[in-house]
């Protein structure tokens, strides 16, 4: 998609708004919903995976360490991983702005 | 050689949806639209039309089911009336929005309560916003043609867009009358295949009914509307055509007896033939009456309204529906505003009657003349006459 959905004028729309791209979703910056942040601390972490498993938004990934962590250009700040995270590991912190 | 059959319209419906070769119908059967359904699924099953048709459990379905038919590219028919109209309600927006090419009749049928099988056009009336072309006959020849015209209209790529041929319950379904139908290859010609530009492929996937949020609807909806509007030319241009090569010819406005009229009646549906016969008798005993009827409501064809009624000094509307605590017949008000900015335009008189199947006969529409006339020029207190009710 050349333009974001916020440049489109009316002639740019596909008939019917048809998406002709698949997977155009991933554009989507799901995080300027947020107004928590998960926050690691790694220390705690045993890498059991259920924030990963738990996450409705699918944006948690493993990193090389083998540590979980968030992409925050999805994360919705819904909480979940930090209430099902079992050593407390995951704190939920205000977005400043 | 010229096929004509006297059959009755709802079966006729039928035969031009065999001659428009549909490849999927689906529908749930409603008084009066039944023998439409009930006739076309005879059809399919006797093999006579190489079509699916889906019997599905609710109007709600029908026209969901329709949506997926259209997106895949078939040649999609449905029809229905009344409450059934009601609950695909807010289905037939999204076929509009999706801009999906199906086509529906409409033997329009009064809404409960009371429960009510009888015509009027209360059930029009409530989808008029639904951005579907909708088009209104006024006997069996124009629900056969327009059948034909729709499809063609709809699937044109300029459009995409559903339509509705709205036909009046029992006055119109279901009478019987003699009609052309149209040979087979002239139909073809006519009628070319139906190429939606985008259907549902494995092979070439996309997203339909996609989310819109705010920062895309609004263009969206503004896309829609051009094309609604820009519709009417494809729409004039079918019908031309259609009338070079059919003989039969149809406008947005028609007009019967209407040169030098001072009084116009405006109607629309098969009351319309009445009218007509009322207007005739008028303008033998030295009245000056013409009739007006809307063929095209949607999209509204504010040029020729005003263009119809121009000379006129009183323009008396009969609506078939009623607006509660509203400004009168619907139509009416429409009428109203496209011609509130003219600088010279006829005294508007709204009329609303013909509710629940009730008759409006030749003498009722001389009637609804006279006393139109008169409150034209004497005024009135009502936003509208409620014509032939009981009571003071
Ligand atoms: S806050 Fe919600 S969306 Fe964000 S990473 Fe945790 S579970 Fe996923
Ligand atoms: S749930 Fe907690 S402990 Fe388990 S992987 Fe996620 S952060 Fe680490």
């Amino acid at each position: 998609m050349a333009k974001s959905e916020s440049e489109l004028t009316w002639q740019d729309i596909e008939v019917g708004m048809i998406a002709t791209e698949p997977a155009n979703a991933r554009q989507y910056q799901t995080g300027t919903w947020r107004s928590q942040r998960p926050t690691y601390n790694f220390d705690r972490c045993i890498k059991c995976g259920l924030c990963y498993i738990y996450c409705p938004e699918g944006c948690i990934y493993q990193n090389a360490k083998g540590h979980f962590e968030t992409n925050l250009f999805y994360c919705k700040g819904c909480g979940i991983c930090a209430q099902e995270c079992p050593t407390r590991a995951i704190t939920m912190a205000e977005e400043e702005e | 050689m010229v096929d004509k059959r006297g059959l009755e319209v709802s079966v006729a419906i039928g035969e031009a949806v065999k001659l428009a070769d549909a490849d999927v119908i689906a529908a749930y059967p409603i008084t009066p639209q039944t023998h439409i359904v009930e006739n076309l699924a005879q059809l399919v099953a006797d093999g006579e039309l190489d079509a699916e048709f889906i019997p599905v459990e609710s109007e709600h379905s029908a026209m969901s089911a329709c949506l997926g038919s259209a997106a895949t590219g078939a040649r999609t028919f449905t029809a229905t009336a009344g409450q059934g109209l009601e609950l695909m309600h807010e289905v037939l927006y999204v076929a509009s929005s999706m801009r999906l090419p199906i086509v529906m009749t409409v033997a329009n049928r009064a809404l409960s309560a009371p429960l009510s099988v009888w015509g009027d056009h209360s059930d029009v009336m409530s989808v008029r916003d639904t951005g579907w072309i909708q088009i209104f006959t006024e006997n069996g020849q124009e629900v056969v043609d327009n059948v034909l015209c729709a499809f063609r209209i709809a699937e044109d790529h300029r459009v995409l867009l559903p339509v509705m041929i709205h036909l009046d319950g029992f006055h119109l379904s279901h009478m019987i009358e003699a009609m052309f139908f149209p040979e087979q290859g002239e139909v073809d010609q006519f009628l070319p295949p139906n190429n939606y530009p985008l259907p549902l492929d494995p092979n070439k996937p996309v997203t339909m009914g996609d989310f819109g949020p705010p920062a895309i609807y609004s263009e969206a909806k503004w896309a829609q509307e051009v094309n609604i509007r820009a519709s009417r030319d494809v729409i004039l241009q079918c019908w031309q055509e259609f009338g070079d090569r059919f003989g039969r010819h149809y406008s947005p406005v028609e007009h019967y007896r209407t040169e030098d009229a001072k009084v116009l009646l405006l109607t629309m549906g098969s009351f319309s033939e009445t009218a007509a016969t009322a207007v005739d008798e008028m303008r033998s005993e030295g009245k000056n009456v013409g009739l007006v009827k809307l063929r095209l409501w949607r999209p509204f064809p504010f040029d020729e309204i005003r263009q119809a009624v121009k000379g006129a000094e009183v323009l008396i509307v009969l609506d078939r529906a009623l607006s509660f605590g509203g400004p009168g017949g619907p139509v009416c008000s429409e009428i109203k505003s496209a011609l509130y900015q003219q600088e010279k335009s006829p005294k508007v008189v709204s009329f609303v009657g013909g509710l629940g199947g009730r008759d409006i006969q030749v003498a009722d529409f001389k009637e609804i003349v006279e006393r139109g006339t008169e409150i034209a020029e004497k005024g009135s207190s009502r936003e509208f006459e409620m014509f032939g009710v009981r009571g003071e």
